[in-house]
């Protein structure tokens, strides 16, 4: 199995991947190449121009920054998921990386490239879009900031113009809240049939703030705002919590189906994950 | 074997003499092979499952870069003969399988043309543009429909989807039905399952014009058949052809065939005058590599209210696939064969319809109609158990043959060489504590957890087989031959690819004539070294091509005792060959080493006449029946009230193969095994839909269990010898396949004993589950 042919350009800043795209008609970018090259043997992409950015360095990091964590484009699953900054605030983020396909791929996909395919079933979807993320992004006329809310525009679609890079990922400070992914994988490809990402400021015993994203579930990742406004004020125990996950599917048109999980069977699973994640996040 | 001494290597848990290379990145698979002036091959596969080839135009392919030839299903017909079957199946239906389509497919995957180019990216870039027009048939899915009056067909020239219907009846099944106190009906399906060896299948030709000699590297179980076959198929005399399976990297049965690329391979190196290769990579292997089990079966199962077990009735529907493979049609009769399990059962009545389909060809895959016995007569113990009030253990019991009733001859007129089933279970129960386990069960149901337990008491038919029962010969050849410098040479017929012979097999030679696994060289997979061979599959390497390997020992040392002799002056039934030492019996002072006896049979010079020079010997060994080992398995599960999820907590196992040559090996064989069984009864299912698309056509789809999805094995053997053979060993390929799955859904039942669940089919997804807690079954 091969990939069609394709000329390959090795970018040494961002600058220079931005231009190479900006030039090539149909060019994509190459990450840590996970789901491109799988893609491009399948011949489902065939993309002409490559431009491979996982040369430049300074896309690789993880630091707090004015109390945000930000995270490089080129960071990759592995060191998000062992990286001590990110789970201090932001366990969704680290519990979500860690839950990415087997050991190969965490060490060398990346969460750039992952949030830029924009799968359904991505992990890093939920995560972002609970965490109220910022997508970092530089294009032919320079910087910009895209929240997480107006990033997925459907399957495998983003609001990424064709020259735009990723650059890195802004995640606010948690500001005392906890927060966790719940993941049910199916069990070949190990991608999310639900995934659910919350994230709970307690106070005293009931909730103060809740923000929940689900992935899997949909064409793109979904907040389920019911359950957060069924939460606020809420008691955190296990009736608090499960009278809110019964609006886990309120609402959610399109639920995907296939033949590990039909629509009914995965609006379960997500109360479920949803009741599982704001019980361990709120504890 | 009479070995003169007590064993030192035969029982010892050696390191496998394969490993280094294997781990080490040494070993040479087919598609290592390299040679010059190689083309490579791609095919041009249906996509439909049932269509009419209207047109085919190759023109476009033919003119892409690189591409030094493209043949059609038609330019091939005449110089490639029909892929040939194996049975002795009464009036079956055999309709024509042409290497590569030429008027119709018939599944998804059905080969249409075949592009050769200067390299494979070339080869399968060509093979995209081959252009065909396709008049889409009706397609046939559902192996119970296809049997109706009426129903499409997938083979209209035959007239039918049934190839064959054979019933089995024995005894007095409607009087005992009508007596019984328990009756019980249920549909048990066995799935479909794709057998994924590490390997995808790969085949290299090259032909030299000069000897007229075409030689043919293949990742296949069987050389010698391919050897045959090709010299049937291709029209290429057999003394003209040489076969190597190199490395082979796992085959569970998918590679105990003769597949189209094998003919079109050879045919091509001959016509082309080029060396060959194809590689299918896994989404070809996953399409075009035959699919394993695959049967629908309405049984009804009757029984007393003590629990035991009155009659069998059972209509049986295998699903062929589109066409037969080399032993497709044989596959299902195994599990007729097996149905009685390890029971007393007097009355059966089996009706097996074999069914075409417009699926890829089913055929053996681990185990081979056996675990689908060994889930249908289990999952019925357990019903029994379930109808009776009566535990499991003692429902089994009760039907068991008592410990001396062996050889025993069962319902389905299999002689069961030798058993103790209450043995094996036993030992299980004391490794489990099963009253303890049944205790903790009622304290964690009561705490409202969902906890199982579930028995699978098996017997398989192993050691495939006598030739009476086979086709095609069921024996096993080896040559042994003694090197000047000491060294030992084994060339087997057996063909392994994971079972580890380079080692046991050296293990049987080093103690037979006094030497170390070391000084031992096993050969194998090479019809030019090792002449004459059947193969390895049906958990007979060892049991067959193992005791032909003993038989030479025997030969062995017998001339050298006969060479003592002379040289001893002593009289041959004197001379004692122990540890490496020939003497006198009492005298030894006198003893001459293994390495003079071989001087003077290579010198020669003071050998009488009567005596031949050289030391070697060559034995076909022909069992005088198959081996039947048995065991008894245990999973203990838990299951996720919330999302169906099941998790194994415990599997224990007790494995009866007779004489264990490495336990080592032994438990790798059980591991591997019993994990393929929890992998059919948690997790993989070929799924089709209703236009005949797999729509499990990657790994993506296709779920096998990750390691982590398997739990730890608490494994212990009870040792009852064969008579069949001379090593008494049995078998073990394919004992753990055979018993898990049922041990694992008995489990599951168990857990979901508090919906009142009474079957289930496979696999046991977290979703099948979570529907029967819903009620839906």
């Amino acid at each position: 199995m091969f990939p069609g042919e394709f000329e390959y350009h090795r970018a040494t800043s961002t600058d220079e991947a931005v231009r190479l795209l900006a030039d090539n008609d149909g060019a994509k970018l190459l990450a840590g190449g996970h789901s491109l090259l799988p893609m491009m043997k399948l011949r489902l992409a065939v993309p002409t121009v490559l431009v491979d950015i996982g040369s430049i360095e300074e896309l690789a990091f993880v630091r707090q920054d004015n109390g945000d964590l930000v995270i490089g484009s080129m960071t990759t699953h592995a060191d998000i998921a062992a990286s001590e900054t990110v789970a201090a605030g932001h366990g969704a983020l680290a519990e979500a990386a860690a839950s990415i396909g087997d050991v190969q791929v965490r060490n060398l996909g990346t969460i750039g490239g992952s949030l830029a395919h924009a799968d359904p079933a991505a992990d890093y979807a939920a995560a972002a879009l609970a965490l109220d993320a910022q997508i970092e992004v530089l294009g032919p006329d320079g910087e910009r900031s895209i929240a997480a809310a107006d990033f997925f525009a459907g399957l495998l679609t983003t609001s990424l113009a064709p020259a735009e890079l990723i650059t890195g990922v802004r995640f606010p400070g948690a500001g005392g809240a906890t927060s966790v992914y719940e993941k049910f994988a199916q069990p070949a490809s190990g991608f999310a049939i639900v995934g659910v990402a919350a994230e709970i400021k307690a106070d005293g015993g009931s909730c103060a703030a809740a923000r929940i994203a689900a992935t899997g579930i949909s064409d793109r990742p979904v907040r389920l705002s019911q359950v957060e406004a069924a939460l606020v004020g809420a008691a955190l125990d296990d009736d608090g919590i499960a009278a809110a996950a019964e609006h886990a599917d309120a609402g959610l048109t399109d639920v995907r189906s296939d033949m590990y999980a039909a629509q009914d069977y995965r609006r379960h699973l997500l109360g479920v994950l949803v009741r599982r994640a704001v019980t361990r996040a709120g504890s | 074997m009479s070995a003169p001494t007590a064993p030192k290597f035969i029982g010892a848990p050696i390191r496998r003499k394969e490993d280094p290379r294997l781990i080490t990145g040494r070993a040479t698979y087919t598609d290592d092979i390299m040679l010059p002036r190689m083309v490579h091959v791609a095919l041009a596969r249906s996509p439909e499952a049932h269509a009419r080839i209207a047109s085919i135009d190759t023109s476009a392919a033919a003119a892409m870069p690189g591409v030094v030839e493209v043949y059609s299903g038609a330019d091939l017909k005449d110089v490639i003969a029909p892929l040939p079957c194996v049975h002795s199946i009464e009036d079956l239906k055999e309709p024509s399988h042409p290497a590569v389509a030429f008027e119709e497919v018939r599944y998804a995957g059905d080969a249409v043309a075949v592009v050769v180019a200067e390299s494979a990216v070339q080869a399968q870039d060509a093979a995209r543009e081959v252009v065909v027009e396709y008049e889409p048939l009706p397609v046939v899915v559902d192996v119970v429909a296809a049997t109706a009056e009426g129903s499409d067909l997938v083979h209209a020239d035959i007239g039918t989807n049934i190839a064959f219907t054979a019933v089995t009846d024995v005894g007095d099944v409607d009087s005992a039905f009508a007596g019984a106190r328990v009756v019980i009906e249920e549909r048990f399906v066995n799935q479909r399952q794709i057998p994924i060896a590490i390997e995808p299948r790969a085949v290299v030709a090259d032909f030299d014009a000069g000897y007229d000699k075409l030689t043919v590297w293949s990742s296949t179980q069987v050389p010698h058949f391919v050897r045959l076959l090709l010299a049937a198929v291709c029209g290429h005399p057999e003394t003209k052809i040489r076969v190597v399976a190199p490395e082979v990297g796992g085959g569970f049965g998918s590679k105990l065939n003769f597949y189209a690329e094998e003919a079109i391979v050879a045919y091509l190196a001959k016509a082309l005058r080029r060396p060959v290769k194809w590689n299918g990579g896994r989404t070809e292997d996953i399409l075009a590599t035959t699919h394993g089990r695959d049967q629908v079966c309405d049984l009804s199962i009757a029984a007393d209210d003590n629990g035991k077990l009155l009659a069998v009735r059972a209509t049986l529907y295998q699903d062929l696939g589109a066409y037969h493979q080399l032993l497709t049609p044989v596959i299902p009769g195994l599990t007729v064969g097996m149905l009685p399990g390890c029971y007393t059962l007097e009355h059966l009545q089996v009706t097996l319809h074999g069914v075409f389909t417009n699926k890829t060809p089913t055929d053996a895959y681990r185990g081979a109609g056996r675990p689908e016995a060994t889930f249908m007569i289990e999952r019925a113990m357990d019903l029994i158990a379930r109808a009776t009030g009566k535990d499991p253990v003692e429902v089994r019991r009760l039907n068991f043959p008592a410990a001396d009733a062996f050889p025993f001859t069962t319902a389905t007129g299999m002689e069961y060489d030798s058993g103790n089933y209450q043995a094996s279970l036993d030992k299980l129960l004391e490794m489990v504590d099963y009253d303890r386990l049944r205790a903790e069960q009622e304290t964690r149901r009561a705490a409202g957890e969902l906890f199982g337990v579930g028995l699978s008491t098996y017997v398989e038919i192993c050691g495939i087989g006598p030739s009476a029962a086979m086709t095609a010969g069921g024996w096993e050849a080896c040559e042994l031959e003694v090197r000047r410098t000491g060294g030992i040479v084994v060339k087997t017929g057996i063909s392994p690819h994971g079972q580890g012979q380079e080692t046991t097999f050296a293990q049987i030679v080093a103690d037979g004539l006094g030497v170390t696994p070391d000084d031992v060289e096993v050969l194998h997979g090479d019809t030019d070294t090792c002449e004459q061979g059947i193969g390895t599959f049906g958990s007979r390497g060892q049991a067959v091509g193992g005791a032909a390997l003993s038989r030479c020992v025997e030969t062995i040392q017998n001339k050298a005792r006969r060479i003592a002799a002379h040289l001893l002056e002593a009289s041959e039934d004197d001379i004692v060959f122990e540890a490496g030492k020939l003497f006198p019996r009492g005298v030894p002072a006198k003893a001459m080493d293994f390495q003079q006896i071989i001087d003077a049979a290579y010198v020669a010079s003071q050998l009488p006449p009567e005596i031949e020079p050289g030391l070697s010997a060559t034995h076909f060994f022909e069992p005088s029946n198959f081996t039947f080992p048995f065991g008894a398995h245990l999973a203990v599960v838990a299951v996720d009230k919330d999302t169906g999820v099941v998790t194994i907590e415990r599997y224990v196992a007790v494995d009866d193969c007779g004489r264990v040559i490495n336990p080592m090996i032994v438990e790798g064989q059980l591991h591997g095994g019993i994990a393929q069984g929890i992998a059919q009864a948690l997790y993989e299912e070929a799924v089709y839909d209703d236009n005949g698309q797999l729509l499990t056509g990657s790994l993506m789809d296709y779920a096998v269990p990750k390691a982590t999805a398997i739990p730890e094995f608490e494994l212990a053997r009870t040792e009852t010898l064969t008579p069949v053979n001379p090593l008494g060993a049995k078998g073990v390929g394919e004992a753990g396949t055979i018993a898990s799955s049922a041990a694992v859904i008995n489990a599951v039942v168990d857990a979901l004993s508090p919906f009142d669940v009474a079957h289930l089919n496979m696999p046991a997804s977290p979703q099948k589950v979570w529907r029967a807690m819903q009620g839906g079954g």
